[in-house]
């Protein structure tokens, strides 16, 4: 019993590491010019807004962008799990947000978040 | 190097791609486009425009690349060519936002795009080439990432093209910048 027990905890444990990956920032880069640079950049607002110290930041909060009501209505701070859910699915975590890109590969979405805590 | 542009490659070029016309998306988006509009209205608008905003910053980008004079006239042709299937895809989305009732986006004045892209820090050809690289793999990733969130099928095919273009691009310009052929793939998505 307390093997199971054991076990059972320990594939609890599994998922949540993994997805909790602290990510390689230097990869990040390439896949941040790669796969958001079409929309995004870290010091101008171009489609999307600028990505200079999101970490942190909350949600629709960039002065001079023009956000949809839902994103600045979302209560959202940005951090790992939060831009790894919005990543993950743009839509569902906001309901209405003009974001639709998804970023499906886990590893490139920890890789790109790592890079942009760096990006101070 | 850029020179590699020349020739047969300039000939294929010239071939061209196949884009989806305003009459053809129309005709693709029928009564299913119809109905998924009165179903689902403004998620798909929302999503097209932001595309749409991408082309429009695709298109300014090759024209400060064309009025930059760092180009050499075969360079200039396929830039101008390139430029030419942005504004395809434009008016491609243009009419799909259209048809689901939206607002399509406008363009933002071109001093605005030359901020963006920084460019006065444009110095050669191959800067010039570089910048454009990076917006075409970055739209081909765009296109492919937005393709689960849009609704119909349509809008998945209208996607998959326009990525297809880009990622055209993408390759010929990597190849101008003699950039290695990547080793792994999928090279996108």
């Amino acid at each position: 019993m307390r093997t199971l027990v054991f076990a059972g905890v320990l594939l609890a444990l599994a998922s949540p590491a993994s997805a909790a990956s602290p990510g390689d920032p230097a990869r990040g880069a390439a896949i941040y010019q790669d796969y958001c640079g079409a929309c995004h950049s870290l010091d101008a607002n171009r489609v999307g807004p600028r990505h200079r110290g999101v970490f942190g930041r909350k949600a629709g909060s960039i002065g001079d962008f023009h956000y949809t009501a839902a994103l600045k209505a979302s209560g959202i701070v940005w951090n790992a799990q939060t831009l790894d859910r919005w990543l993950t699915d743009p839509q569902k975590l906001v309901p209405g947000t003009a974001m639709g890109f998804r970023l499906g590969d886990p590893v490139k979405r920890a890789d790109v978040i790592a890079y942009l805590k760096l990006q101070k | 190097m850029i020179g590699t542009l020349n020739g047969a490659r300039r000939d294929i070029l010239r071939a061209g791609v196949t884009t989806l016309s305003a009459a053809g998306l129309f005709a693709l988006m029928g009564a299913s486009g119809a109905a998924r509009a009165a179903a689902n209205p403004s998620g798909d608008v929302g999503l097209l425009n932001a595309a749409l905003g991408l082309e429009h910053e695709g298109i300014a980008a090759y024209q400060l690349g064309a009025e930059s004079k760092l180009l050499t006239p075969g360079v200039l042709a396929v830039a101008v060519t390139f430029q030419g299937h942005h504004k395809q895809h434009r008016d491609d989305l243009v009419a799909a936002i259209k048809r689901l009732g939206g607002t399509p986006v406008d363009a933002k004045p071109m001093a605005e795009y030359a901020k963006e892209f920084d460019a006065g820090s444009l110095k050669d050809q191959a800067g010039v080439l570089r910048l454009a690289l990076r917006l075409e793999r970055g739209a081909t990733n765009a296109y492919l990432g937005i393709i689960p969130s849009l609704a119909g099928s349509d809008m998945h095919t209208l996607a998959a093209r326009t990525a297809c273009d880009e990622a055209f691009h993408a390759a010929i310009l990597g190849n101008a910048l003699n950039e290695p052929i990547p080793a792994k793939a999928p090279i996108f998505g």
